[in-house]
C-alpha cells in the first residue's frame, strides 16, 4: 500500500504534536501537583515561625530567609562583574580573538555541572580563604555560576541598542564610559534586569553548588553575619524529601511550593519586564 | 582659517575611502561637501571629528588642522566638543526636550540647574525651537516631529558650545517646509561658528554654501565657491554631477 | 551666545575625566578577562585538590577500578561504576530527548501558528525555570513509584527513572537550541522546496533537518552536557548504589551524586575528600569538552 505525502504529513503531524504534549503537559502537571498539594500546607505559621520537632513541623522561616538572604548578597557579587563584562564584550572589546576566547571561557562557565561549582566554592572560598561555610562562601559561589545568565542577556540587552545612540553622545564630547553609562545602559535596563532576575531565579533554586558552601542541615535560628551558615530552601526540600523520615507530605510540598512560586514570581517579572519594555521601545 | 586638511587618506580595511584629500575650512563659512553616494563626503566629516576611530581597521594618513593643531594630539572629548556633528537623521535620545538638550553640558561637568535651563533656552533659541516647545520641555523627544527633532539636534549640538558644526545630510529625512527651516537655522548660526554641510541635494548645496567641494570615489575634485562650481566649474566631471548626469 | 564653558576649567575638567575614564575602563576589561579567569580557577583548584589522591591511589586503579568504597579499610577508590552509572543515565537521557526534543523544537518552531508559539516557547522556558530539587521532589513521589509498578520492580529507584526525569530536565535546551538551527537555515531553501511541490512535512524531513544538521548536534551535545552535570533530581531517584549497571532497571549512582552525598562526611584532607575532587575533575573535563565542541560545531556553521 502506498501512502500519499498529505497522509504521511498528517502521521508526523501527529506524532510531533504529542512529542510536544509529552513534553509541556508534564510541566503543568508538576506544577498543578505542587500547588494543590502544597496549598494546604502553607500558613501564616508555616511561613515565619521556625521548624520544630526536627523539621516535621512549624515552619521554614529560617530557610526562606537564609534563601533570601543568600540570594542577595549573591547579586551584589554579581551584576557588577556581569554587566562590565558584557560592556567589555559588547562595548570594548576590539581583538577578536581574544573577544572570542571571553565567549568560549562564558560558554564552558555557563557549561560547568551545578556540583562542580559546589567543589570549587569549597576549596577556593572554604577552605583556601578560610571562609569557612558562610553566606559569603555560597554567595561568591554562586555569583561566579549565575555570572553567564547575566552576561549572556546584558550582553543581548546592549547590542538592541542602536549604535546612533552612542554615535550621538560621543559626537558631543561624552567619554567612552560616560556614553554608555548614560546613552547605552539606561536604554539597556529593561534587558539587563531581565538578565539579572533570571540569574537571581537561578541562584535562588540551586541546591548543588550551596551544599558544601552555605547550607545548614537544621541551623532554627536568623543569620547574624555573612560569616554564618545558613538554612535554604533548595536544600531544606531535599533534606525533608531524602534525610528526614515520616515527613508530613503537606510539609515536603508546601516547602516545593514556596520554592517554586518565589522562582516562578521571579521568572514572571522578567517576563513582564520584557513585554513592557516592547511596548514602551520607541526606536 | 579654521581647519586645514592636509593629504589625508582613510582606509578602512582594504578600501581606500579618502584620496589624498588636501583643503581648508574658513572661519565662519558654510562649505557644501557634495558627491555621488560612496564618493566619500560622509568619511571625510567623520574623520573631522573623529568619529572614524570607532570603526574597525580603520587607518589614517596625513593631517588635519585645526587653529593650527593637529586633531590626533587633541583630547578626544574635547576636540569632539569644540567639533560638533548633526546627523543624516533626526536622532534624538530616548529622554525629555530638556535632557536631550542638557546632555552634552551635563557631560562636560555642568550641573546647576539654572545654568543648565540658561544653556537649554538659548541652544533652542539659537535653533529656532524655542517657542514651539518652551511649554513642554519635559515631555519626550519623541513626540516631536521630524523637523522639530532635528532642530533639536541641532540644539543639542549647540548647547555645547562647539566652535565647528559637521552636517552630514540634515535634511534627507525631512520635508520640504522643514529643510527650509533647518537651512534658516544654518545661515543664521554662520555668523558664530563654522559650517561643514554634506549633503546629496546639490540644490541645498547652492542655497546656503559659500563654498562648495566636489567629491568623487574618494578624491577631492574640487572646492571653490559655490556661484563658481555651479556655474563654471574648473572639471568636467563636477559640471556633470552638477547637471544630473551621474550620482 | 554666553559663554559658559570657560576653556581652562573645561580642560580640567575632560584631565579629571580623564582618570576615571582609565580607571573604568580597567575594571571593565578585568570584569571581561573574568570568566577566564573563573575557568581556569575552577579547574586549578580542581587539580589542586583531586590530585592529592594520586599520592596513595594509582590513576590507573582510580579510573578502572570497579570498587568505589570510600570508607572501607583499606578504603577503593574505582571511579569507572560511578562514571558508567553517569554514562548509563546519560544514554538513556539522550535516547528519550532527542527524539522527543526534536519533535518538540519542530512542532513549536514550524507547525504551530504564528500566534500560539510564543505560549509554547513559555511552556518550556518554564520548565528550566523549575529547580532541580523540586523535579527531584516530584520525581521521587510520582516517577519512582510509576515505573516500580509498570515494570513490576522492587524499587523504582532506577537508570530508568533518572534518564526519564533528566531527559525532561535537558529539554529546554535541546529543543531551543534546535530551534535556533532551524530558524538559521535561509528561507530560500524552504520556499525552493515547496516551489517544486513537497509538502511541509517534506520540505522538513528532506531539507531543514539536514540542512539544520550541526545546530541540531549541538543542541544535543549542550543537552547531553545538562544532563551528565545534573546532581540533585538524579541523586534523588537512581538508588545511589555503586555498582556496575546491567540494565535500565538497576539502580545506579552517578558521578554527581557521589560529591555531592559523600562530602557533608569526608574528612577534609583524607583519600575520600581528595578523590571527591578527583570525580569532580572528570566531571569538569567531560562538560568543558562537550561545551567546546558544541560551541565549535555552532561557530563553525556561519
Amino acid at each position: 500500500m502506498i501512502i500519499s505525502p498529505r497522509h504521511t504529513q498528517k502521521i508526523a503531524f501527529s506524532l510531533l504534536s504529542l512529542c510536544t504534549v509529552l513534553v509541556i503537559a508534564p510541566v503543568f502537571v508538576i506544577i498543578a501537583l505542587i500547588v494543590i498539594r502544597g496549598g494546604p500546607g502553607i500558613s501564616w505559621e508555616f511561613l515565619t515561625a521556625m521548624p520544630r520537632m526536627g523539621m516535621k513541623a512549624g515552619g521554614i522561616f529560617p530557610a526562606i530567609v537564609g534563601t533570601l538572604y543568600l540570594v542577595s548578597v549573591t547579586m551584589l557579587f554579581a551584576i557588577p562583574f556581569g554587566v562590565l563584562a558584557a560592556v567589555y564584550l559588547v562595548e570594548y572589546a576590539r581583538d577578536h580573538a581574544l573577544k572570542r576566547f571571553v565567549e568560549v571561557a562564558i560558554v564552558n562557565l555557563a557549561g560547568v555541572p551545578s556540583i562542580v561549582f559546589g567543589l570549587f566554592g569549597l576549596g577556593l572560598f572554604v577552605v583556601f580563604l578560610k571562609m569557612g561555610t558562610s553566606i559569603l562562601a555560597g554567595a561568591l559561589t554562586l555569583a561566579i555560576m549565575t555570572l553567564p545568565v547575566i552576561i549572556t542577556s546584558t550582553k543581548e540587552a546592549l547590542s538592541t541598542v542602536p549604535r546612533s545612540f552612542r554615535e550621538v553622545s560621543l559626537s558631543l564630547g561624552a567619554t567612552g564610559w560616560q556614553t554608555i553609562r548614560h546613552a547605552v545602559l539606561p536604554n539597556a535596563l529593561p534587558g539587563i534586569l531581565t538578565g539579572i532576575v533570571l540569574g537571581l531565579s537561578r541562584a535562588a533554586g540551586e541546591t548543588a553548588p550551596v551544599l558544601f558552601t552555605v547550607a545548614a542541615f537544621y541551623l532554627p535560628r536568623l543569620p547574624h553575619s555573612f560569616f554564618d551558615q545558613v538554612m535554604v530552601l533548595p536544600y531544606h526540600l531535599y533534606v525533608l524529601s531524602t534525610q528526614v523520615p515520616n515527613v508530613k507530605p503537606e510539609v515536603q510540598y508546601g516547602t516545593a511550593l514556596v520554592l517554586v512560586g518565589m522562582v516562578l514570581i521571579l521568572n514572571l517579572f522578567a517576563v513582564i519586564i520584557r513585554a513592557r519594555f516592547r511596548r514602551r521601545k520607541q526606536w | 582659517m579654521k581647519i586645514k586638511v592636509e593629504d589625508l587618506h582613510v582606509y578602512y580595511g582594504s578600501i581606500h575611502a579618502l584620496k589624498g584629500i588636501s583643503m581648508e575650512i574658513r572661519r565662519n563659512e558654510i562649505l557644501g561637501a557634495i558627491g555621488p553616494a560612496n564618493s566619500g563626503k560622509t568619511s571625510f566629516l567623520r574623520t573631522l571629528n573623529r568619529l572614524n576611530d570607532l570603526e574597525l581597521h580603520v587607518r589614517m594618513e596625513g593631517q588635519v588642522l585645526m587653529d593650527g593643531e593637529d586633531i590626533q594630539k587633541i583630547n578626544v572629548s574635547l576636540l569632539r566638543k569644540r567639533i560638533g556633528m548633526v546627523f543624516a537623521l533626526p536622532l534624538p535620545l530616548p529622554l525629555s526636550i530638556f535632557d536631550n538638550v542638557a546632555y552634552g553640558p551635563r557631560m562636560h561637568g555642568i550641573h546647576k540647574k539654572k545654568e543648565l535651563a540658561d544653556i537649554v533656552e538659548k541652544s533652542l533659541k539659537a535653533s529656532y525651537l524655542w517657542e514651539e516647545v518652551k511649554d513642554r520641555l519635559s515631555s519626550s523627544a519623541f513626540k516631536l516631529s521630524g523637523g522639530q527633532q532635528q532642530r533639536l539636534c541641532i540644539a543639542r549640538t549647540l548647547a555645547v558650545e562647539p566652535e565647528v558644526i559637521l552636517f552630514d545630510e540634515p535634511c534627507s529625512g525631512l520635508d520640504p517646509i522643514s529643510t527650509a527651516k533647518v537651512e534658516e537655522a544654518m545661515l543664521e548660526l554662520k555668523e558664530k561658528y563654522t559650517l561643514v554641510l554634506v549633503t546629496n541635494n546639490t540644490k541645498q548645496a547652492a542655497r546656503v554654501s559659500d563654498r562648495v567641494a566636489f567629491f568623487l570615489m574618494g578624491e577631492l575634485v574640487e572646492v571653490d565657491g559655490t556661484s563658481k562650481i555651479f556655474t563654471n566649474p574648473r572639471d568636467n566631471r563636477t559640471g556633470e554631477y552638477i547637471t544630473g548626469r551621474f550620482g | 551666545m554666553l559663554r559658559i564653558f570657560k576653556t581652562r576649567e573645561t580642560i580640567t575638567k575632560i584631565q579629571q575625566r580623564q582618570i576615571s575614564e582609565f580607571i573604568i575602563e580597567k575594571l571593565i576589561f578585568l570584569s571581561g578577562l573574568a570568566s577566564v579567569l573563573f575557568v581556569i580557577l575552577i579547574f586549578v583548584f580542581l587539580l589542586k585538590e583531586g590530585v592529592s589522591l594520586f599520592k596513595t591511589v594509582s590513576l590507573k586503579d582510580f579510573l578502572i577500578g570497579k570498587f568505589w568504597y570510600p570508607i572501607s579499610d583499606p578504603p577503593r577508590f574505582g571511579v569507572l561504576p560511578l562514571l558508567m552509572g553517569s554514562l548509563w543515565v546519560t544514554l538513556g537521557a539522550v535516547l528519550i530527548a532527542v527524539p522527543l526534543g526534536l519533535g518538540c523544537a519542530i512542532f513549536i518552531g514550524q507547525i504551530v501558528p504564528r500566534s500560539l508559539r510564543d505560549y509554547f516557547k513559555a511552556g518550556v522556558e518554564l520548565l528550566a525555570a523549575i529547580p532541580s530539587v523540586v523535579l527531584g521532589f516530584v520525581g521521587l513521589v510520582t516517577l519512582v513509584p510509576l515505573v516500580r509498578h509498570l515494570f513490576h520492580l522492587r524499587s523504582g529507584l532506577t537508570v530508568l527513572s533518572g534518564s526519564l526525569m533528566l531527559a525532561f530536565m535537558a529539554m529546554p535546551t535541546i529543543v531551543s537550541i534546535i530551534e535556533d538551527a532551524f530558524n538559521a537555515v535561509p528561507k530560500s531553501y524552504r520556499e525552493g522546496s515547496f516551489a517544486l511541490g513537497a509538502t511541509q512535512w517534506q520540505t522538513i524531513y528532506r531539507v531543514l533537518i539536514p540542512a539544520a544538521a550541526p545546530g541540531i548536534l549541538a543542541g544535543v551535545m549542550l543537552g547531553m552536557g545538562r544532563v551528565i552535570g545534573e546532581t540533585m533530581a538524579v541523586m534523588m531517584i537512581t538508588g545511589n548504589a555503586a555498582i556496575l549497571p546491567k540494565s535500565f532497571f538497576d539502580p545506579a549512582r552517578t558521578m554527581t551524586a557521589t560529591i555531592a552525598a559523600e562530602m557533608g562526611e569526608a574528612v577534609r584532607g583524607s583519600s575520600h575528600y581528595f578523590a571527591l575532587f578527583a570525580i569532580g575533575i572528570v566531571l569538569f573535563l567531560i562538560t568543558f569538552l562537550v561545551n567546546l565542541v558544541a560551541d565549535f560545531v555552532l561557530h563553525r556553521k556561519k
